[in-house]
């Protein structure tokens, strides 16, 4: 690399493509540089035009037609140690890179909508060009990770150095092992250089060294988490003989005895990890089976037109998503936000005029409102059949809600279900005010307690009747709503939640929210402990069975209010 | 009360009129009967199956007018019958019966899932119909009177795998075998296992796992193909079903596992699923089939072009959105190649037509002709790996040279290895070790 030599080593590494395409500028132009030749001292410039042609044109086999000649290029640049070739080579992997007619390489925008040349960093006009993608495949993009990854090792931001740690961690192979060792020496942050040094482990365990081997294990039993112990796994081996691969006792016995420090270290985080996903499980259970603990729990209708009230705030969502892509693009990431009144007061309308139209006249025959409430649901999947097509509608996740953050080593807590369980705690806590502390939640509570009593002390029953119903509808509503992040929105969603609705409501405790919020939380804990141990198709029936056990013990549910109610 | 009466009295009327009506109906639907050839077109329309099935039923009918707009078949124009088995397995076994023997279709076109094709197939055989079934399916399996214009495992299945363990396919291997809990994802996997056990891969190093129809939660799964993904390359193997798909590659992407490090190929997924899906967080995920939309040759363009312009007259729900895929191709091709059979035979009686399509070929739009093997009542089809782009669509990454002849019998496992499908006169065995005349 002495050669390619206008840049000294730090700015090197700065990642300006100006830099280069000065450089590269200068190489292109043989007058210029024949000019140059004569003026100044030869074989400098020479070195460096051969230097940065070879690199020039290694770069523009990144767009060649064959995948064979890309994926050479690609590895060549990750060995030639320029980081210019960091953006051309990020463009390519996230499809943003394209071909011209004279083959020169355009890197596009996020957006796709500008582009600049790879080479000179000078804007194009896109809507002139014939543009032409480069094929990429996986393999592609395995080898682009590599590549980037050791260009970004020498970066001079820690975080760059460590991400680039983490991707060569993951694809470490043996010819990685000069250069790590090389970064590892540099290295100061304490957290790279472990990696560096589990990087080294990993390749080190197939070293002919008895003492490396050693030694690998020793840094993986105290550094190593979850992915190493498939690794170490291998060391034990045995082959068709039932002889081990590896001779060497002492070495199996420090690999058995690391999986079970890995194991011990990483018992907490796993039940940590499951506890997460059970919370998160839980909290979509919750989000939709709140609003029927309010229409069925509360007020005794057999709503089994719940899951589609679901299913229309899902729509409503989809409906506020394509007004902003339509009418507001630059606030397009805002739309969810919008969308929380929309599906409320949409969901909660409909089920007004439901149980001002139809509901109503059935008020104490539960057979009636279980047959019209049902025949009401079928009537919303076809009407929404009808409206939206068949097919599921697209929603998308705003960029804050995509991806997660990792908490510990190796488990990854998604944003969009950290979202949900902060938004059903809201949903709840706002039930719970509306209820507890609110005159109309007095109202509510009062009616459902004793209809005769309550409408005697000048209570408009039919009115508490229907807010309560629309409060529940747009309960579900906003369930309907955090679903679309997670699954699809089409119209037999509803039809997948209203089993599991009814079950976290029996199960809870009917006519009690605090009940529906532990049915939920339990059930969802229970499933997802279950579940790495059952399976999920033998752990689902677990469940199911025992729901029946308990509501079998305690046909109340779990929770029940005692004594107060007069039941009629 | 007066008033009630009258209403009484007025749908007595409405009510004579409509069975009048019905009765001409009848009469007039029979009158035409004779000029015209039934065919049967048995698809959901409505209920689960509604999303994937309508485009079959309405490529089909595309199709009959498109030979129908050429004269027809025998100097007949087709008459497409469309009844709606709306999901429910026992119905269409129903609907089967009343095509055969009320509507007297010449032949049928329809299913989707296994689960209905195993239900329709006693009917055929009782009846001696004509099913052409158009999906990928799971093999083992080979009926008299069932022609199947969707891949066989080993052209869908075994060829998927072959590329994940190549170098280019990331040379796999471990592999994760992850389905939805019926006989599709379950057979499949069977012959999976043992055809990853001819290959040497250990046991240890393949990992099952099940879930339930409609299972949106895939936190524990996605965490623990994470786990078993990590030391050696792995490749996802999903048999998943339509709907849990989303939920599924959305949970792959937020728990950070990409393409490039654990690629899941798909057998169940195709332009038609990905529509109304954002398809972001799956880019470079795979999926075999035998056609993509993206194959560009001038039969696919054609055949695009007429699917276009087909959904713009009919004004269909979806309008430009509308995709061609897979099993659409494959519908398309099963009727040109009934359509020729019969002009060939010269008559639609069905033993006769049976008889011609053996060996029949079509050109497809997957760019191959495609013939369909006399022996075992399957189309040779050649294998496309497709990899999902952010608009949808699939960009090929691999595909065979040519159209490959399918097994019915998959040779993996070792209790049909030795079965033959085997239905060219005066054989006739389908589910036998040796042929019986």
């Amino acid at each position: 690399m002495e050669g390619f030599c206008c840049c000294n080593k730090k700015s090197f590494y700065s990642f300006k493509p100006r830099l280069l395409s000065l450089n590269l500028k200068i190489s292109g132009n043989s007058k210029l540089i024949f000019a140059l030749v004569v003026f100044l001292t030869m074989g400098f410039f020479l070195i460096s035009t051969v230097e940065a042609n070879e690199f020039e044109n290694t770069l523009k086999d990144l767009g060649n037609k064959s995948r064979s000649k890309i994926k050479l290029a690609v590895k060549a640049l990750g060995n030639m140690g320029n980081p210019a070739a960091i953006p051309v080579m990020e463009a390519l992997k996230e499809k943003r890179l394209r071909i011209s007619d004279n083959d020169s390489l355009i890197i596009l925008n996020e957006a796709k909508d500008k582009g600049y040349d790879a080479l000179t960093g000078q804007p194009v006009e896109l809507g002139s060009l014939n543009l032409r993608k480069p094929r990429i495949n996986n393999a592609v993009r395995r080898l682009l990770s590599t590549a980037i990854g050791k260009l970004k090792l020498f970066s001079d931001d820690p975080e760059i150095r460590l991400s680039a740690a983490r991707d060569l961690l993951k694809r470490s192979s043996n010819n990685l092992v000069e250069l790590i060792e090389k970064a590892l020496k540099k290295e100061t942050e304490d957290e790279i250089r472990n990696l560096f040094l589990l990087v080294l482990a990993k390749e080190g365990l197939n070293s002919d060294d008895k003492s490396k081997r050693l030694q690998s294990i020793k840094t993986i039993t105290t550094l190593g988490n979850n992915d190493f112990k498939t690794i170490l796994e291998e060391v034990l081996e045995k082959n068709e003989e039932d002889e081990f691969l590896e001779k060497d006792s002492e070495i199996r016995d420090a690999a058995s005895n690391a999986i079970a420090k890995i194991e011990k270290r990483q018992f907490v985080k796993n039940q940590a990890a499951n506890l997460f996903y059970g919370l998160s499980l839980g909290s979509i259970l919750l989000l939709a089976a709140l609003g029927l603990a309010i229409t069925f729990g509360l007020m005794g209708v057999i709503n089994m037109a719940h899951g589609e009230m679901l299913m229309l705030g899902a729509y409503l969502t989809f409906v506020v998503q394509n007004l902003f892509k339509e009418y507001l693009p630059g606030y397009f990431e805002l739309y969810l936000i919008a969308a929380i009144p929309v599906s409320f007061l949409g969901s909660a309308l409909v089920g007004i005029i439901l149980e001002r139209g139809i509901i109503r006249h059935l008020y104490g025959r539960p057979l009636e409102t279980l047959l019209a409430t049902w025949g009401i649901s079928l009537i919303l999947i076809q009407t929404i059949r009808l409206v939206f097509g068949a097919q599921n509608v697209e929603v998308a996740n705003p960029s804050y809600l995509s991806g997660g953050v990792e908490v510990m080593n190796g488990i990854v807590f998604p944003y969009s279900r950290i979202a949900i369980i902060i938004f059903v705690v809201g949903v709840v806590i706002s039930i719970w005010m509306l209820l507890q502390k609110t005159s109309l939640g007095l109202q509510v509570r009062a009616v459902t307690q004793n209809r005769e009593m309550a409408s005697c002390m000048g209570i408009s029953t039919y009115k508490v009747d229907m807010y309560t119903f629309g409060l529940g509808s747009g309960v579900a509503g906003l369930g309907g709503l955090a679903l679309s992040q997670i699954g699809n929105v089409g119209p037999e969603l509803g039809q997948l939640y209203i089993v599991d609705s009814f079950m976290v409501v029996v199960l809870g405790g009917v006519g009690n929210i605090a009940g529906t919020v532990a049915g939920a939380l339990s059930l969802g804990i229970f499933n997802k402990f279950l579940e790495p141990v059952a399976g999920a198709v033998l752990g689902k029936i677990i469940v199911l069975v025992l729901i029946i056990v308990v509501i079998q013990k305690r046909p109340q549910g779990l929770f029940s209010l005692k004594g107060r109610m007069v039941d009629n | 009360m007066s008033l009630l009466k009258s209403q009484r009295g007025a749908s007595k009327i409405t009510f004579k009129s409509i069975i009048l009506a019905l009765v001409l109906f009848i009469f007039t639907v029979q009158a035409q009967a004779a000029e015209t050839i039934k065919v049967g077109i048995l698809h959901s329309l409505s209920g689960t199956m509604a999303i994937s099935e309508t485009s079959l039923k309405d490529v089909a009918l595309m199709a009959i007018e498109e030979i129908n707009a050429k004269g027809g078949v025998l100097g007949k124009k087709l008459e497409p019958v469309v009844v709606d088995p709306a999901s429910n397995w026992p119905l269409f076994a129903e609907k089967a019966r009343e095509l055969i023997e009320k509507q007297k279709v010449a032949v049928t076109f329809g299913c989707w899932t296994s689960v209905s094709r195993k239900s329709v197939l006693p009917v055929f055989e009782e009846l001696n119909g004509l099913l052409f079934y158009p999906v990928q399916y799971e093999g083992e399996e080979s009926s008299y009177n069932v022609f199947y214009t969707g891949a066989a495992p080993n052209q869908q299945a075994i060829p998927a795998v072959e590329y994940l363990m190549s170098e280019d396919g990331g040379g796999a291997k471990r592999f994760v075998l992850l389905g939805t809990d019926y006989v599709y994802p379950r057979t499949t996997n069977k012959i999976l296992n043992y055809f990853l056990k001819s290959k040497g891969i250990n046991k240890k190093d393949i990992m099952e796992a099940y879930t339930p129809f409609g299972h949106s939660d895939y936190q524990t799964i996605v965490a623990d193909i994470k786990k078993f993904a990590a030391g050696k390359p792995t490749a996802v193997i999903s048999t998943i079903n339509g709907d849990s798909n989303v939920p599924f590659y959305k949970e792959l992407a937020n728990q950070g596992l990409k393409a490039e490090d654990i690629p899941v190929v798909a057998f169940s997924v195709g332009e038609e699923e990905l529509r109304g899906i954002d398809t972001k967080p799956l880019v470079g995920h795979l999926a075999a089939w035998n056609y993509f939309m993206s194959i560009e040759n001038s039969e696919n363009k054609a055949f695009i072009k007429k699917w276009n312009a087909y959904v713009n007259k009919k004004k269909l729900p979806g309008g430009s959105k509308r995709v061609t895929n897979d099993p659409m191709e494959a519908t398309y091709i099963g009727i040109k190649m009934w359509a020729q059979a019969a002009e060939q035979a010269g008559t639609t009686n069905v033993d006769a037509v049976r008889q011609a399509i053996g060996g029949q070929t079509v050109k497809s739009p997957s760019g191959f002709e495609i013939t369909m093997d006399a022996k075992n009542h399957h189309l040779h089809k050649p294998v496309v790996i497709g990899e999902i782009q952010e608009d949808g669509q699939f960009e090929v990454v691999w595909k065979t040279k040519g159209p490959i002849r399918a097994e019915a019998w998959s040779p993996f496992i070792p209790d049909s290895a030795k079965k033959v499908a085997d239905w060219t006169y005066p054989w006739v065995c389908g589910n036998c070790k040796k042929g019986k005349f």
